[in-house]
C-alpha cells in the first residue's frame, strides 16, 4: 500500500500509475482500516479485507451488517470516512478504467424498470464506457451474442427483460459485465427474488466463470449457497468477524458472534442500517433484548 | 416578433434557414395544388406543419427518456416556468419598449428553471416530484404577478401563449424551432448511450464511470429546450403531454427501446397531422386536438397492446420455461 497517501489523483495520473504486470495488480480490492457510516454511527468501521485475482469471494452478514454498503465502497460510489479502498491498484474513487467491473446490483426483480427493453439492448450497454460517445461497431454487437451465449441466454436475445424471469434477469446482467469485458464481477445480494431452482443454475454459472479466470466478489443472505460456491468467506457485522476458507469457516464460532447479536428486535428490520447508535461492540447479550431503536 | 431578435451576427445562418422554410412552404403549395388540399393554400399552415413536425420527433425523443426515469412531471413544470419567461418577455418589452421575442425569454427561463430543479433536488435530497412542484408553482405564480403588474396589453397577448396558436407560427418562430430540432437531435444521438444507460440502471451507470449528475442535467436541458419550442403551437398548459403520452402509447407495444423511441416519433407525427387537419377543418384550437388524438392513439395502443401480449403468452409458454437451459439450442436470431 504504498500509494496509500494520495490524495483523489486526476485520470492521467490515474493512467500513468497503472500498475500493468507488476505485485500489485493481482489485488483486485484492497480494504485497509475501512470506517463509513451515512450518519454519525459507522455502517462499517475498521474492516480490512483484500480480493486477488481468480478469489470467488462470499460475504455474508445479518442484515443491515454493511454488506452492501462495503461493495458500494470498493466500487468508490462512497468516500471512506477513514481507511482507503483500492480497486485493481487505484483508489477506488477515481477509478477510471470502470470497463473493467462488472456490477449486478440488488434485487432485479424489483428494481429493474418496467420500461420497453430488450436483453440484447441491456447487455449491449456492456460496451458502451468502450464505444464512449462513438458508434456501436459491429464487433461490439458480436461480443453481445458471445456473452449471450456464454450465459445460455442467446435465445432470450430479443425478449423484452421485464418479461423474463429473475434468474433469466441475472443471468442477462452477468452477461452485461462479460461483454464489457470486466475482469471483476461484484454482485449485490444477486439471488433475491430468483426461485431456488434457478438460484442453483446461477451459482453454478459463477463457478464456471470462477473457473475460466473471472473474479468474483458477492454479498449474499443465502449462507449455505455461499459456503458450498465461494473460496473465501467473510462474515460481516459492521466489523469482519471471518475471514477465511467455507470450511475453516464452518467450524468456527464467526456465525453465531455475528449473527447472535441481531437475534432480537433487529430481525426483521431490513435497511436499519442507520438505527443502531448504540455500539454494539462487546455487547452480545444486551442486544437481545432491547431494538437500537 | 421582429428584426431584433435577430441581430447581426446570426444573419447569415438565419438567412439561410429562412430559405429552406421557404423551399418547404413552396413544396407543400404544390402538394396543396396537386391534390386540391385547401389548407395548404396558406403560409401559416405550412409552418404550422413544419413545426408540428419537427416536435413531433423532439418531444418523444426528449420525453423518452424522461418518461422511463418516472420524470413524466418535468415537462409541465418546465412549461409553467416558461410561461414566466414569456411574461418576463412581455414585461420587459412594455417596460423598455424593445422587442425581444418572449420565445427567447422563455427559453432562457426555462432552462434556468430546469438547472434549478436539478439542484433543489441534489441539494436537498429531496425526492424529485417534490422539487419539480417547487419549481412549477413558482413559475405559475410569478408569470402571473407580472401579468397583473402590467395588465391591458400583456394579458390580451398571454392567450397564445397559454393555448397557443397555429397563425402566431411566424417564420422567424419556425427558424427558431430549426435550431432548437438541430441542437435537440444532435445532443440525443450523441449521447444516446449514456442517456439510456443513466435511463435504466443509475447505479450501474456510476459504476460503469458515468458522471449521473450531469446527464441528468442535459436531460433537463434538453426538455426546457422541447417545451419551448413545443409551446408556439400547443400553448403552456398541453406541452407536457406532447413530451409523455405518444412515449406512452409507444410502451404499451414496443419490446425494444430503440424499438419504443422510434414507434413514439412515429405515433406523435401521426398525432400532430391529424389534429392540425382537424383542427383547421373545424376550427377548434390545434393544441388540444392534438393532444386529444395523441390520447386516442394511446387508447388505441394500450388495446393493441393487451392483444400482443395475450398473443406471447400463448406462444411463449414453451419458449420461456425452456429457455434456461436453451444453451445448446443454435441460434434463433433473425
Amino acid at each position: 500500500m504504498s500509494f496509500e497517501g494520495i490524495p483523489s489523483i486526476g485520470v492521467d495520473a490515474v493512467e500513468t500509475n497503472r500498475s500493468g504486470e507488476n505485485g500489485e495488480a493481482d489485488r483486485v480490492v484492497d480494504v485497509v482500516d475501512l470506517t463509513f457510516g451515512y450518519a454519525a454511527a459507522p455502517v462499517v468501521e475498521d474492516v480490512s479485507f483484500g480480493v486477488d485475482r481468480g478469489d470467488y469471494v462470499g460475504v455474508i452478514g445479518p442484515n443491515g451488517s454493511g454488506k452492501s454498503t462495503l461493495l458500494r465502497l470498493a466500487l468508490g460510489l462512497h468516500e471512506p470516512d477513514a481507511g482507503s479502498c483500492r480497486l485493481l491498484g487505484h483508489p477506488s474513487l477515481a477509478f477510471a478504467e470502470r470497463e473493467r467491473v462488472g456490477y449486478v446490483a440488488q434485487d432485479v426483480t424489483e428494481n429493474t424498470k418496467r420500461m420497453p427493453i430488450t436483453v440484447a439492448e441491456v447487455v449491449l450497454m456492456g460496451r458502451f464506457p468502450h464505444a464512449g460517445f462513438g458508434r456501436v461497431t459491429q464487433s461490439d454487437r458480436e461480443r453481445v451474442r458471445e456473452a449471450l451465449r456464454t450465459v445460455g441466454m442467446e435465445r432470450l436475445a430479443d425478449r423484452k427483460i421485464t418479461a423474463l424471469s429473475g434468474g433469466q434477469r441475472q443471468r442477462a446482467y452477468i452477461a452485461r459485465a462479460l461483454a464489457g469485458e470486466a475482469e471483476l464481477l461484484v454482485l449485490d445480494e444477486p439471488t433475491v427474488g430468483v426461485d431456488a431452482e434457478s438460484v442453483d443454475a446461477f451459482f453454478e454459472l459463477l463457478s464456471d466463470l470462477n473457473d475460466e479466470g473471472m473474479t468474483i466478489l458477492l454479498v449474499e443472505h443465502d449462507i449455505g449457497a455461499v459456503l458450498e460456491h465461494a473460496s473465501r468467506v467473510i462474515c460481516l457485522n459492521r466489523e469482519v468477524y471471518f475471514d477465511g476458507s467455507p470450511t475453516a469457516f464452518a467450524e468456527s464460532d464467526a456465525l453465531d458472534r455475528a449473527y447472535g447479536t441481531n437475534l432480537g428486535g433487529r430481525k426483521g428490520d431490513p435497511d436499519g442500517r442507520k438505527g443502531d447508535p448504540d455500539g454494539r461492540k462487546g455487547d452480545l447479550d444486551g442486544r437481545n433484548g432491547g431494538d437500537g431503536r | 416578433m421582429t428584426a431584433p431578435l435577430i441581430g447581426d451576427a446570426v444573419r447569415a445562418p438565419y438567412d439561410l434557414l429562412a430559405w429552406l422554410i421557404g423551399l418547404w412552404s413552396d413544396a407543400l403549395a404544390a402538394v396543396g395544388d396537386a391534390f386540391g388540399i385547401g389548407m395548404l393554400d396558406y403560409v401559416f399552415m405550412h409552418h404550422a406543419f413544419l413545426v408540428g413536425g419537427l416536435i413531433a420527433v423532439m418531444a418523444p425523443l426528449v420525453g423518452t427518456f424522461l418518461v422511463h426515469r418516472q420524470m413524466a412531471l418535468i415537462g409541465d413544470a418546465l412549461a409553467h416556468t416558461a410561461f414566466a419567461g414569456v411574461a418576463v418577455g412581455l414585461f420587459v418589452n412594455s417596460l423598455l419598449g424593445t422587442g425581444i421575442s418572449p420565445y427567447v425569454t422563455a427559453v432562457v427561463v426555462a432552462m434556468l428553471a430546469a438547472l434549478a430543479i436539478e439542484l433543489i433536488s441534489e441539494i436537498t435530497d429531496a425526492y424529485n416530484d417534490v422539487s419539480m412542484a417547487i419549481v412549477l408553482s413558482t413559475g405559475f405564480a410569478l408569470g402571473a404577478v407580472l401579468i397583473s403588474l402590467n395588465t391591458g396589453g400583456l394579458a390580451v397577448g398571454i392567450n397564445q401563449y397559454l393555448f397557443g396558436n397555429l397563425a402566431t407560427v411566424s417564420r422567424e418562430n419556425a427558424a427558431l424551432l430549426v435550431v432548437l430540432f438541430l441542437v435537440v437531435s444532435i445532443v440525443v444521438t450523441v449521447t444516446y448511450k449514456q442517456l439510456l444507460y443513466v435511463t435504466f440502471d443509475e447505479t450501474a451507470a456510476r459504476v460503469a464511470g458515468l458522471n449521473v449528475p450531469w446527464y441528468n442535467r442535459l436531460m433537463t436541458t434538453l426538455t426546457a429546450m422541447v417545451v419551448v419550442g413545443a409551446m408556439q403551437i400547443m400553448g403552456v398548459i398541453l406541452v407536457a403531454a406532447m413530451l409523455v403520452v405518444p412515449v406512452a402509447a409507444a410502451a404499451q407495444v414496443a419490446r425494444g427501446f430503440r424499438e419504443a423511441l422510434l414507434a413514439s416519433v412515429v405515433l406523435a407525427e401521426i398525432a400532430v397531422i391529424v389534429g392540425i387537419t382537424l383542427s383547421y377543418r373545424y376550427e377548434a384550437t390545434a393544441g388540444g386536438t392534438i393532444v386529444l388524438v395523441a390520447v386516442a392513439v394511446y387508447v388505441g395502443m394500450v388495446l393493441a397492446g393487451k392483444l400482443q401480449s395475450r398473443r406471447d403468452v400463448v406462444e411463449e409458454s414453451g419458449a420461456v420455461t425452456g429457455g434456461m437451459d436453451a444453451t445448446a439450442g443454435g441460434s434463433a436470431e433473425d
